[in-house]
């Protein structure tokens, strides 16, 4: 146990290391990162200047160096736009974006899981049809575009929500659908055809040999089993959340790290952007991590593998 | 898997006869007729985009600014889905946006799937510490939101079409690649490889005649699949400022555009965005028909 952890310890390491030196390299790809860094209206002794103060008039390896000695002491640089460390502003906004993510993933669950049950018991049926073409059509939506619609529709018409913005409970409930939403038509899809496959098994076979009735053969002895592959994909639908929360974020003007992502990209703040890449790509590897281990730590199967 | 580890003990694949008859009947009677429509006309409207669209895409007219769609009070059939801000004609942006979209999808598939085709291959075929050094590579990937390099990409490189056919290429590579290589490790153990192999044929012949026919009916169901996949993420970035660049109409920023007049000019957002969502839809429908014809193994995918 102990040697699979540090293994894939080591290995989350090694791809941060990567990420970073993808970081490091597409700054330099494109030319000179100092005019990345630049506002237009730069002087060329601004830029000259700037140069020095960031090194980037020294050899490649010693500012390779330079960035990843920053990088470990948590300097990631200035925020153009801010005029603060990116590192600061990322951590003010992540409780706002964290709030956010586990009302989406227990909705999601809460509407997948029945949906994909339904499906996979009354397979063929009207009703399986009818949550396949949830799934097709929650695949097909914009999430940026659903939560325009949402707003239009709740906030603007029927005045009945908050369109944007941190506040009370209600603020809360058109971001998280839409963000659930993103999540519901692959994990409906995951809950069907992973009950359908423990459906066939043995085991359930005995069980309603034994006598059992269809709802605790269904919910207790085929759900459980099904529930699985659903859990061990978190790391997935958590990557994916991250995702998500970009274009939520910025529909709803939600004060989180999405926004933040998207404020770096429209006002080209290139430090903050890859400030922000670094630390999502560290709490993503950081979340995976984790859930490996648990699962490795529930099925013995894994650790060997 | 577990299929594909059958075939593995099996040797030989079904057929080519066997594998018709065991194919549902009526394939072509079950074709989508309206995703087929809905493809067929986006195709037509992009190619003829000069000719059947209305206006200019770029002109602006301020004093026909925010006309709202013909059906609504106030709109004209001038402009048969109103105008935004800048008093352009929003059906003549989207005609030209489909342009947009299809033209990105395109450039991203071909060289995304591209790329994971070759990995997919070269992994499958050599396995080993290269296929398990690889198989790596695409789990980081996978579990990598990928949408952030992407976004850091439009931001070096500057925003452009051949920037979104990068970033997409990082985006997708991985899912081709893996499923190639799984189809690469079945298609390897049969008999005619090692025929090949015993007359003389080197690797990177085996692999460029012999293997990439055989997952060729894979890979354009895997490209298929992914075409509504990569116009939600071109709109997506788009929709972000990573995009095409304006003046050029996409639908993703036409979304972004209309978005701050959603209270006044609801069609500016809900048009477009109408538009993604029908067109993905269409495609991937459509998609799933082809697995289902071509390939029906892939369905777990």
């Amino acid at each position: 146990m102990q040697r699979f952890i540090l293994r894939r310890f080591l290995q989350s390491v090694l791809l941060l290391f990567v990420l970073a030196l993808v970081i490091f390299g597409l700054a330099r790809v494109s030319g000179n990162p100092a005019d990345l860094l630049l506002r237009e209206d730069a002087t060329q002794e601004d830029r000259a200047h700037l140069m020095r103060a960031l090194g980037l008039d020294r050899p490649v390896h010693e500012q390779l160096y330079i960035f990843l000695a920053g990088a470990l002491r948590g300097n990631l640089g200035d925020s153009i736009r801010y005029r603060r460390p990116a590192t600061e502003l990322f951590f003010e906004r992540l409780p706002n974006t964290l709030r956010l993510l586990p009302l989406a993933m227990v909705g999601a669950l809460a509407i997948a899981i029945p949906l994909g049950v339904l499906a996979a018991v009354y397979r063929g049926t009207i009703i399986d049809r009818v949550s396949g073409a949830v799934a097709v059509l929650g695949l097909a939506t914009p999430s940026f575009w659903l939560g325009i619609v949402l707003i239009y529709i709740f906030s603007i018409k029927l005045g009945v929500l908050p369109s944007s913005r941190m506040g009370g409970p209600s603020h809360y409930v058109l971001p998280a659908i839409t963000l659930g939403v993103f999540l519901v038509a692959g994990m409906m899809r995951l809950v069907r055809s992973s009950l359908l496959e423990v459906m066939g098994s043995e085991f359930v076979k005995l069980a309603r040999l034994k006598g059992l009735s269809q709802t605790v053969v269904i919910w207790k002895h085929c759900l459980r089993n099904a529930l699985i592959p659903v859990t061990t994909l978190f790391g997935v639908y958590f990557a994916l959340l991250i995702t998500g929360a970009i274009v939520t974020e910025t529909v709803f003007a939600w004060p989180g790290v999405g926004r933040l992502t998207y404020e770096a990209v429209i006002f080209r703040d290139y430090p903050l952007l890859q400030a922000v890449i670094l630390l999502k790509g560290i709490i993503v590897l950081g979340v995976n991590l984790g859930v490996d281990i648990l699962y490795a730590y529930l099925d013995p199967r894994v650790r060997y593998a | 898997m577990a299929r594909v580890e059958e075939r593995i003990d099996v040797g030989f694949g079904p057929s080519p006869a066997a594998e018709a008859a065991s194919r549902p009947r009526g394939d072509l009677a079950r074709l989508p007729w309206i995703s087929f429509f809905i493809i067929a006309v986006l195709i037509v409207v992009a190619v003829l985009a000069p000719l059947v669209a209305p206006h200019s895409p770029t002109e602006q007219s301020l004093p026909d600014k925010l006309t709202p769609p013909a059906w609504q009070e106030g709109g004209s059939t001038k402009h048969l889905l109103g105008t935004d801000i800048l008093g352009r004609d929003v059906l003549s942006r989207l005609i030209y946006g489909a342009r947009v979209s299809l033209i990105v999808a395109a450039a991203a598939l071909l060289a995304g799937g591209g790329v994971g085709l070759m990995v997919g291959i070269v992994s499958g075929y050599l396995g080993g510490r290269v296929d398990s050094f690889l198989m790596r590579v695409v789990d980081a990937t996978l579990t990598f939101p990928t949408i952030l390099i992407a976004l850091l990409l439009a931001v070096s490189l500057g925003q452009g079409l051949q920037t979104i056919a990068i970033a997409i290429t990082v985006l997708i590579w991985a899912r081709f690649a893996r499923v190639v290589r799984g189809e690469v490790l079945a298609v390897k153990t049969r008999d005619f490889v090692a025929l090949a192999r015993v007359h003389g044929c080197s690797h990177l012949r085996i692999m460029a005649i012999h293997i990439v026919p055989n997952v060729l009916n894979t890979f354009m169901v895997l490209l298929t699949l992914h075409i509504g996949f990569v116009i939600i993420v071109e709109a997506s970035l788009s929709f972000l400022g990573a995009g095409i660049p304006p003046p050029t109409p996409s639908w993703g920023q036409m979304v972004a555009d209309g978005r701050s007049h959603i209270a006044s000019a609801w069609w500016l957002a809900v048009v477009p965005g109408a538009a993604i969502m029908l067109v993905v839809l269409a495609f991937n429908l459509f998609g799933d028909w082809l697995r289902d014809w071509l390939d029906p193994r892939l369905r777990q995918v």
